[in-house]
């Protein structure tokens, strides 16, 4: 018998997302190799480059390019796993969409490479890129929509056929996601549509710098959790499946679902927290609203660990924390996520410094912020990302994820892990004695500046170390990848991977939860409440706006 | 919706660490004016050398005895591009940009402002050591980005 998987046109798609994707990684990655020598003046560049170039593509190739086309791939294959094949218009807006995406992301790149976009990822006004840049970024937006609404679609047809059932637990954290993702965006594509694009192609004079940067930043946070949240369906669906247990709770995932949509998007403030032009009080509430996802994350850490535990005393774990060592620990697709989850600690901690309002201060645009990224999106997103991989790219190839696979895995695991804790911790050290992110290099003659690297940690040697070692662990994976698409043995029906979807009893789950025109109303009530005066006030008292510059 | 007792425990020790937090944050703001840098004050980025205090960069002492010290920004550097003030005294750094988006941080203190164009930057901070501390500029402004900086004398009176 040979091995099943999901419909052709659905394999197709997904193998499309996850090649470019993976394509982003392995040249950012070697971005970040290029980045961690050129700081410490270990590495000269040709005259033709210039590390601003190089982090610019970095940032855009890991941040945009690797997380997005890997999501979309993820989610066309969970929705037509969970929800059924795709019909012939889910599977033709999709190729739309990503070939959009596409599209999108071919300009901005090739604008990055020819010098003409060395403005990072966050791209800040008053500098200004080649237009086509700009464009760039919007049919990257576009793109992602339209494969959004035809996702969507599905989860429609499919709701119409069953009707007053609740979706999987899968389906339902795509829609969420997705809702998240296409509310976030009407910031940048505002700003990208209305702003940059008619300063660029000099249609007008001027742009409005504090309220590009308020638009670009109430997209940036959610940004994060639309990288988070599909990692987080990871953990709450697939993990548990994988170690042999069940959803803990159906309706408390659903819920911190809910929350994650309501408070990561009224929040942008809090990366602004430094700069003039937002009154005090704005800058406070936006505060408020940000820890208010504590809430959500501190559900989900229960929810891991009680499947965890529930799991490991099932496999016969005694005591206080025998049940730990009873965990499937030799399973990289178990192991990857967990390594990726304790990351998450430390990760999250972070973040509440970063957001306590004065206290980030002290680490505003510092290395720490830098440090503080790589072990968010950099690690417990990404891990859990290379974690799926490792079962998604088999399952969709009909290939064997073979044992000798397996121990490469672990081993890429292992030492993205190390190399990532020397890197980070170096990072965060620095950035706590002041020197400052994204800079080329590090020599400020001054004796505060030089006594920075004195350190053990923060030395230039074990920020270097932590990337070469990075990158070989991202040279190793990309090794795996391109094994198991088509190197490995083709399966039969016992050695095929599957797609692990855990059971969750949706039975006591209250309808409401599903009720999407409810909770986008409150998220467009909360976004109103945060956003409206403030970003009023910017208008109605703008400065002369500001011309186009290039600094570079 | 069903709630395991651990769980409840657990949610409500988040909650009392979460209105906590937010308490701290928000008396030492409001009630003790540590806010963070910040401003409402506008102004023509390409019209800075007539508009007060940026016609006249530098540090001015003021009635109260506190000092006043303007800044203008421009790729890479700051005009002007040496500072003195005493130790001891409060400091009102006013800062703002000709050209692109930079900051101004004190390295070794909590003085670290973003300096966007059009706007103008208020952080009042008082050196209690005096020496000579590094100030850089921490928002990527262009090529010459990482050689932005200068220094700041801090003596005693
Ligand atoms: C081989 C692995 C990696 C290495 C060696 C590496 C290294 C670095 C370094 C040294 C910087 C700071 C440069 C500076 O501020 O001057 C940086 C920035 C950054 N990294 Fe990585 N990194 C790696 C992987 C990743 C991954 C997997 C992600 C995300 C998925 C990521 C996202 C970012 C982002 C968003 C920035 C900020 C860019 C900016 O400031 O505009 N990195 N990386
Ligand atoms: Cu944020
Ligand atoms: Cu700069």
């Amino acid at each position: 018998m040979t091995a099943v998987s999901i419909p052709n046109p659905e394999r197709k798609l997904a193998l499309t997302n996850l090649g470019i994707a993976y394509t982003a990684f392995i040249v950012g990655t070697l971005c970040g190799l290029l980045q961690v020598f050129i700081r410490n003046d270990a590495l000269q560049l040709p005259a033709w480059l210039d590390y601003y170039q190089i982090l610019t593509a970095h940032g855009v190739l890991l941040a945009l390019i690797f997380t997005t086309f890997f999501i979309f791939g993820f989610f066309q294959s969970g929705m037509s796993r969970t929800l059924g094949a795709f019909g012939p218009k889910v599977v033709f807006w999709n190729w739309v969409g990503l070939i959009i995406t596409a599209t999108g992301t071919v300009m901005a790149t090739v604008m990055i490479v020819s010098g003409e976009a060395s403005v990072l990822y966050t791209f800040y006004a008053p500098m200004m890129a080649n237009g086509f840049f700009y464009v760039g970024l919007a049919l990257f937006v576009v793109g992602t929509w339209v494969q959004s609404f035809a996702l969507a679609g599905h989860y429609l047809v499919w709701r119409k056929e069953n009707k007053g059932e609740k979706s999987p637990l899968f389906a339902y954290m795509t829609v969420a996601t997705i809702i998240l993702w296409i509310i976030a965006c009407l910031g940048v594509v505002a700003a990208v549509l209305f702003q940059f694009i008619p300063w660029a192609f000099g249609w007008k004079e001027s742009i409005n710098v504090e309220l590009s940067r308020s638009l670009f930043w109430y997209f940036g946070h959610p940004l994060v959790y639309f990288w988070l949240l599909p990692a987080y369906i990871g953990w709450y669906v697939i993990v548990p499946k994988i170690i042999g247990g069940k959803v803990f709770s159906d309706s408390l995932a659903r819920l911190s679902f809910i929350l994650f949509i309501l408070f990561s998007i009224p929040v942008g403030f809090h990366h602004q927290l430094t700069e003039p032009g937002i009154a005090s009080f704005w800058k406070f509430l936006q505060t408020i609203l940000t820890f208010m996802v504590i809430v959500p994350s501190l559900m989900t850490a229960f929810s891991m660990f009680a499947v965890f535990e529930t799991r490991g005393r099932e496999l016969g774990g005694k005591g206080l924390f025998g049940w730990f060592r009873k965990l499937p620990w030799k399973d990289v697709r178990f192991t990857s996520i967990f390594i990726a989850m304790l990351f998450f600690i430390p990760g999250g901690a972070g973040g509440i410094i970063n957001a306590s309002f004065q206290m980030n201060e002290v680490i505003h645009n510092t290395l720490w912020v830098v440090g503080h990224f790589h072990i968010t999106v950099g690690t417990p997103v990404a891990m859990t990302f290379f974690g799926i991989t490792f079962w998604l790219i088999p399952f969709l190839t009909k290939r064997v994820f073979t044992k000798a696979l397996q121990r490469l895995a672990l081993i890429q695991i292992i030492t993205w892990s190390i190399g990532m804790v020397l890197m980070s911790t170096a990072q965060h050290v620095l950035g706590l004695f002041g020197a400052p992110r994204r800079t080329a290099y590090t020599g400020y003659q001054h004796e505060d500046a030089l006594a920075w690297f004195e350190g053990i940690i923060s030395n230039h040697v074990t920020m270097a170390v932590g990337g070469s070692i990075l990158f070989l662990s991202a040279s190793l994976l990309i090794f795996i990848v391109v094994q198991l698409a088509w190197f490995a043995p083709m399966a039969e029906s016992a050695t095929q991977e599957t797609f692990p979807i855990a059971e969750s009893d949706a039975r006591e789950t209250p309808g409401i939860l599903e009720n999407w025109k409810v909770w986008i109303g409150v998220a467009l009530v909360l976004i109103a409440v945060a956003y409206t005066i403030p970003v009023a006030d910017m208008i109605q008292h703008a400065p002369p706006g500001s011309g186009g510059f290039r600094t570079w | 919706m069903h709630l395991h007792k651990y769980e409840k425990i657990w949610l409500t020790f988040g909650f009392a660490a979460l209105i906590i937090f937010l308490s701290v944050v928000g008396v030492s703001a409001f009630h003790q004016g540590h806010t963070p840098a910040g401003g409402l004050q506008k102004v023509d980025p390409d019209n800075l050398e007539s508009t007060p205090p940026f016609d006249n960069p530098g540090v001015h002492e003021k009635k109260d005895g506190s000092y006043e010290v303007a800044v203008v920004a421009e790729a890479f550097g700051y005009t002007p591009g040496k500072i003195q003030v005493p130790a001891g005294e409060k400091v009102t750094f006013k800062v703002t940009s000709k050209d692109v988006t930079h900051s101004f941080s004190i390295v070794d203190t909590n003085v670290n402002m973003m300096v966007v164009p059009g706007q103008v930057n208020e952080k009042t901070h008082v050196f209690r050591d005096p020496g000579k501390y590094l100030i850089v500029c921490n928002e990527y402004c262009g090529s010459g980005h990482h050689f932005m900086s200068m220094e700041i004398e801090v003596v005693d009176q």
